[in-house]
């Protein structure tokens, strides 16, 4: 998992580098400081020439300045890794679920592929800054400060030799007691941020059935447990203040005791106050870098958990892959399916489709019906290979789908789906996604064949009027419109409506399908409605049934034939048949 | 050291350099409330803690001196007379410390995660009584925000910044009394250093804030965008559009990564260079004192002491602890800043006016004796009654519910000035089934949020068996109206669950007769765990049509005289309608009941049917009469119009 989000850091590494190399400086740096400063303290201490005081001071202003340019360095090429490293991460992301099919895309939901391109990265992200400057900065001031109080302090530095594995040992002890106590918690907070999302979201029924009281106690209840789990977390983790705390005074106390015994009995050659007064600093320098690195240890692992739902994206691989030497053109409309059978997941029990065998002509107008679950848009899934055939295999132009090149076949075979969308962006934008090289006269004749035309122009920006998010600023008998426009866009040789003029009224709807039978005949349409007015003057009807097909004809035989097809013929003809919208 | 996982760093809102004080007064006085002992106790131990950690400096000047005293002798015996009476009296202050830190830091878990409860719990007690119009007027994530980010910030406040902040005051005073103690000039030296200090770190942080300001914009920017496609992923399938996305998803992520690495270098920046601001003081500090010492520059300070090492030694310890604790201080402001507007935001919230309810006519059980008079009941009779008291002569009257509902040239508008409802009259009698037809906007769930009251009318009466609405407790009210609506909102729990949610009383057997009734229960005994079966988020696992049937259920086991469907099925195709229609049937007999439906089928045999234009009914009358009257119900009817 690692090695996959490290392959991120990409143009990146240099950055990386150099933050890692300029913090080695400033580490070293850093710990050589109080060194120096010792010298000093010793100098003004022994009256020493005043020009070796300057000297001293001057050096140790220039380490200061680089010190400083070091950190600042550091802090520049470590924000931009950081940043590239999470825009890479979103970049692969984002292209990653774009390869997706839709069996992969089923199995994320959308906002749980948004929570893991924002939140999640944006942890890793605050991890991997915290990594470069800070999991080597720790180690290494660690590192060189005990070298160095040995170096200067001798046997005094012994006293670290205790305080070390006592802090260390007691941080760790308290991380790994702390840790699972606030992964839990944390689930259960994110357990209650749900639920208030989910009452603020049913706010009307919460208040149409007078639930206010019983939704505060339920709240408090569930609140309350978050307050003693969350405390008993925070207090174990509060022990790590007293401990440091009891080894920085452990340390004290030993310094300023055995160290003035040292100063005194060497006569302050080599051991003096200087070298005391450095000796504190260390101390406090050793203590603050475990403390961060048992910080640096707590953060790692509680963002693994976004790392890792990072990492199952990237490594989802597509269900449907591009045959090799595939088919780069369709030849005509024609479809078949062959014992095709269809479950949406491998581990489904029931088969959403099963034995499906059926023969379209290309050019051929076709009517789906059906109820909801019958498998219609399971059915017509399969044409443009959104899923795959459990069993059998459909073709197309006489070539079973999976042989053509994805985009190929796609390109040939249009869909508008039954949740379909506009994007925000202008109208001529959005229609421009089926076919991106159209002429403003193209766009016009497609819609004029969708009956979009007319309401477009009666905007006052026309085609560029521009569509909010979710296409909220126009209805939905006109969305339905656009969308039909924007697939006829693509010149394709398979149309398929599924459910797509539910909120068209009906004499529009009725336009349309005249216009696809006199404008586009050698197109095949296949059309999924509601409706038995919107299919029942289709060459063929498919009437759907439990993921079966039920009965195939035209509208005279299936009335005289199939029972189902009668009782919504007659309960749409007897009882408001022509519904607003579905 | 634990940060909640919900915090964003880069997505916290950008500072707003300005502190609140009124705001930061009204915290700290709900946080005093809260904890009138022992917040005052463990700030006793973060002053006392603080005075403590800048003792040793005198210490080190004792110590200091008397090894300067006794090295020329290397007599350690004599200098240990005097070293070890101080190092003990110093040990005997760090345990009182070290007792009283342990002291603070548990206390101050327990009162963190203490108030946050109490934040929480108030916000959310707010919440449910705020009128509906804040919940439409409102964006739902931005509430969410308040729960989540703004209670963060207050967690930091409360437990971070709040202890730093008073420790590192204290220590800077305790500091800047001892440093004026040994030295005036000296101290006046490194004052000057901590004012450059501050001017630095204004100017980066004011750089920084500038880079968080677009960083948030660029970080919008990149959620919409990827909110969008990945809601749209299926038609950028099916329109293989992949490779453009990819690449207009690269410009938003690339201006996103330069805004936030520019305004992390900021602030990545500030804390080496304050650091070694202070470096550079600790050199100066030290080459002036020993300029002085070598002068032999006559010494002003309270001690009286001459300058010698033993100050100076001092002396640049308390330089490090106080520019240290200058930093520390610097470092808070940002998240108080950022506390103060998370706290101003859940305070608005909390700030908000509840939902009025004047009412005072309340539902009683009721018994009615062989006169016909009613009497109230004790027990649950079935039998539901309105009791009336009269403030005029204090007499008290009692109505039957029976689900008769008027309304009479009602006017109404969401906002002051925009009337989207005009003069609307509806008379449903008890047992009617009156339908509202019209396009979207015509005002159709308008009427049914002004029955129920989710809003108020302008002008105009609605009278609920003969009793005026706003003379009704707003609970008893909605009791006795039973609502479904086209958004089905389940919540997480079991089916059954689910249903009792309607009539939280109501038994295993009542649920599933209701559940029954409404055509429900053939679907649900066929799920994996049946009624038992867990939904979670809004019942992803179910279809839209099953999730209807479950809140018609829901519906139904509340038992209300008055129901009021708002598309409740039109999301079940026409043949399972069909199927549901007679538990339907079953449902509204006997009961009042308002349908809005786009499908006509649904509103047919409605007794009478309202067609709404603009706010206005333009046609009344039953499915016969307004056919025959060939108007725009007629133009529906066939098809000649689009509803949406």
């Amino acid at each position: 998992m690692i090695k996959r989000l490290a392959k991120c850091v990409r143009e990146y590494k240099l950055p990386t580098i150099l933050t890692l190399l300029f913090i080695l400086g400033e580490a070293v740096i850093e710990t050589l400081i109080p060194f120096i400063t010792a010298d000093l303290i010793s100098n003004i201490k022994n009256g020493a020439e005043m020009s070796q005081i300057v000297k001293t001071g001057l050096l140790l202003v220039l380490m200061a300045l680089l010190s400083l340019s070091f950190g600042g360095v550091a802090g520049f090429t470590c924000s931009k890794a950081a940043a590239g490293f999470s825009k890479n991460l979103r970049h692969d992301l984002f292209a990653k679920v774009q390869t997706y099919s839709f069996a992969n895309i089923d199995k994320f939901s959308s906002s749980s592929l948004v929570t893991r391109m924002t939140t999640d990265v944006f942890n890793v992200q605050m991890s991997f800054m915290m990594l470069i400057r800070t999991a080597i900065r720790s180690p290494l001031l660690l590192i060189f400060s005990v070298v160095m109080a040995f170096v200067m302090g001798g046997k005094l530095a012994f006293t670290f030799i205790i305080v070390i594995p006592i802090l260390g040992g007691g941080l760790l002890l308290v991380a790994k007691k702390a840790m699972p106590a606030f992964h839990a918690v944390f689930r259960k907070y994110d357990r209650l941020n749900e639920s208030i999302e989910e009452n603020v979201r049913a706010m009307r029924v919460v208040k149409g059935f007078s639930r206010e009281e019983y939704e505060k106690e339920k709240f408090t209840a569930e609140a309350e447990k978050i307050r003693m789990d969350f405390t008993k977390a925070e207090r174990i983790v509060a022990l790590n203040t007293p401990l440091m705390q009891f080894c920085m005074y452990f340390n004290m106390v030993v310094i300023l005791l055995v160290g003035s015994q040292i100063a005194i009995n060497c006569g302050g050659d080599p051991f003096d106050v200087g070298q005391i007064s450095a000796m504190l600093t260390y101390g406090t320098q050793i203590l603050m870098s475990l403390m961060m690195l048992s910080m640096i240890f707590v953060m790692l692992t509680m963002s693994a958990e976004s790392a890792r739902r990072i990492y199952e994206v990237l490594c989802e691989e597509s269900s449907l892959t591009n045959p090799e030497n595939p088919l780069t053109e369709v030849v005509d409309g024609s479809v078949d399916f062959d014992a095709v059978s269809f479950k949406y997941a491998e581990s489904a029990k029931r088969y959403s489709l099963s034995n499906i065998e059926l023969h379209i002509p290309s050019g051929a107008t076709v009517g789906i019906i059906g109820g909801t679950g019958s498998g219609k848009s399971s059915l017509v899934q399969l044409i443009p290979r959104l899923y795959d055939a459990t069993e059998g295999s459909v073709r197309v132009g006489g070539h079973d789908v999976r042989s053509y090149d994805l985009d190929t076949l796609r390109g040939a075979v249009a869909m508008v789906l039954q949740k379909n969308l506009l994007f925000s962006g202008t109208i001529k934008e959005n229609l421009r996604w089926g076919n991106e090289s159209a002429t403003d006269e193209e766009l016009r004749e497609a819609c004029r064949l969708a009956q979009a035309d007319e309401f477009v122009l009666s905007f006052p920006d026309g085609y560029d009027t521009k569509i909010e998010q979710g296409g909220t600023n126009v209805s939905g008998g006109q969305k339905q419109r656009l969308c039909i426009a924007r697939a006829l866009l693509k010149k394709p040789k398979i149309l398929i409506l599924d459910d797509s003029t539910s909120a068209v009224d009906t004499k529009t709807d009725a336009l349309i399908r005249e216009g696809f039978r006199s404008y586009i005949p050698d197109t095949t349409k296949i059309i999924i409605a509601q409706r038995i007015a919107s299919v029942e003057k289709a060459d063929i009807i498919i009437v759907m049934n439990n993921g079966t097909v039920d009965a195939v004809g035209n509208h005279e035989q299936l009335l005289a034939t199939n029972e189902i097809y009668r009782e919504v013929y007659e309960q749409q003809t007897n009882g408001g048949a022509q519904d607003g919208k579905e | 050291m634990a940060k909640n996982k919900n915090s964003m760093p880069m997505g916290a809102r950008p500072p707003k350099r300005k502190l609140d004080i009124g705001l930061l007064k009204r915290l700290l006085k709900m946080l005093f409330r809260a904890y009138p002992v022992l917040l005052p106790l463990s700030i006793l131990c973060i002053l006392f803690t603080g005075i403590v950690s800048t003792i040793p400096s005198i210490f080190l000047q004792r110590v200091t001196e008397t090894v300067q005293q006794y090295q020329p002798t290397q007599d350690w015996v004599a200098a240990s007379k005097i070293i070890i009476p101080q190092v003990a009296v110093l040990i005997v202050l760090y345990v009182f410390s070290i007792t009283s830190i342990t002291l603070e830091s548990q206390l101050m878990a327990y009162i963190t995660q203490g108030f946050l409860y109490k934040m929480r719990k108030t916000m959310f007690e707010k919440m449910q009584d705020l009128p509906i119009k804040y919940f439409d007027t409102h964006k739902h994530g931005d509430i969410m925000s308040y729960y989540t980010n703004d209670i963060d910030t207050l967690r930091q406040l409360v437990s971070q910044s709040m202890p730093t902040i008073i420790r590192a005051s204290v220590i800077v005073i305790s500091v800047l009394a001892i440093m004026l103690y040994y030295s005036i000039w000296l101290t006046i030296l490194l004052l000057v250093g901590v004012v450059f200090m501050a001017l630095v770190s204004k100017k980066i942080g004011g750089g920084s804030a500038r880079f968080f300001i677009k960083l948030q914009r660029s970080v919008g920017g990149m959620e919409g965008y990827v909110q969008e496609m990945m809601n749209g992923q299926k038609v950028v399938k099916v329109f293989s559009h992949e490779e453009q996305s990819r690449k207009d998803f690269d410009k938003v992520n690339d201006e996103l990564f330069q805004n936030a690495y520019r305004a992390n270098a900021y602030a990545n920046m500030l804390g080496p260079i304050i650091m070694n601001i202070g470096n550079v003081m600790y050199v100066i500090v030290a080459v002036v004192g020993g300029l002085l010492m070598a002068a032999k520059t006559p010494n002003l300070s309270f001690s009286g002491l001459a300058l010698g090492v033993d100050i100076i030694v001092p002396f640049l310890n308390m330089t490090k602890q106080f520019t240290g604790n200058i930093n520390q201080f610097s470092q808070q402001i940002n998240s108080i800043v950022m506390a103060l507007a998370g706290a101003g935001r859940v305070f608005e919230l909390m700030d908000q006016a509840p939902e009025a309810d004047e009412g005072y006519v309340t539902l009683v059980n009721a018994t009615v004796d062989a006169e016909g008079n009613v009497h109230e009941a004790d027990h649950h009779t079935g039998i539901w009654a309105w009791k009336h008291p009269h403030s005029a002569d204090g007499s008290v009257t009692y109505t039957l519910l029976r689900g008769d509902v008027r309304m009479t040239e009602v006017d109404f508008g969401y906002e002051e000035g925009k009337t989207v409802l005009h003069d609307v009259s509806v008379f449903a009698e008890p047992g009617q089934k009156v339908a509202f037809v019209g396009a979207t906007g015509a005002g159709k769930t308008t009427i049914t949020n002004l029955i129920n009251r989710f809003y108020d009318i302008a002008d105009g009466k609605i009278r609920y068996d003969g009793i005026n609405i706003n003379k009704i407790r707003k609970s008893d009210l909605r009791r006795s109206l039973g609502i479904v609506l086209q958004d089905t909102n389940l919540f997480t729990g079991t089916v059954m669950e689910n249903i009792r949610y309607g009539n939280l009383d109501a038994t295993d057997e009542e649920c599933i007769r209701a559940a029954k009734l409404a055509g429900a229960d053939d679907f649900i005994t066929r799920l994996p765990g049946g009624y038992e079966t867990e939904l979670s988020n809004n019942g992803s696992n179910l279809s839209q049509g099953q999730r209807q049937l479950i809140a018609i259920a829901r519906a139904a086991v509340a038992d209300p005289p008055v129901m009021i469907l708002d598309e409740a099925t039109s999301s079940i195709d026409t043949r399972t309608e069909a199927i549901v229609q007679k538990g339907m049937d079953a449902l509204m007999k006997g009961r009042t009941v308002f349908v809005i439906a786009h499908r006509l089928s649904t509103v047919r045999n409605s007794d009478v049917i309202m067609v709404l234009d603009h706010g206005r009914i333009i046609e009344r009358g039953n499915h016969e009469k307004l056919i025959a009257e060939k108007g725009q119900y007629y133009q529906l009817y066939t098809g000649a119009f689009e509803l949406e």
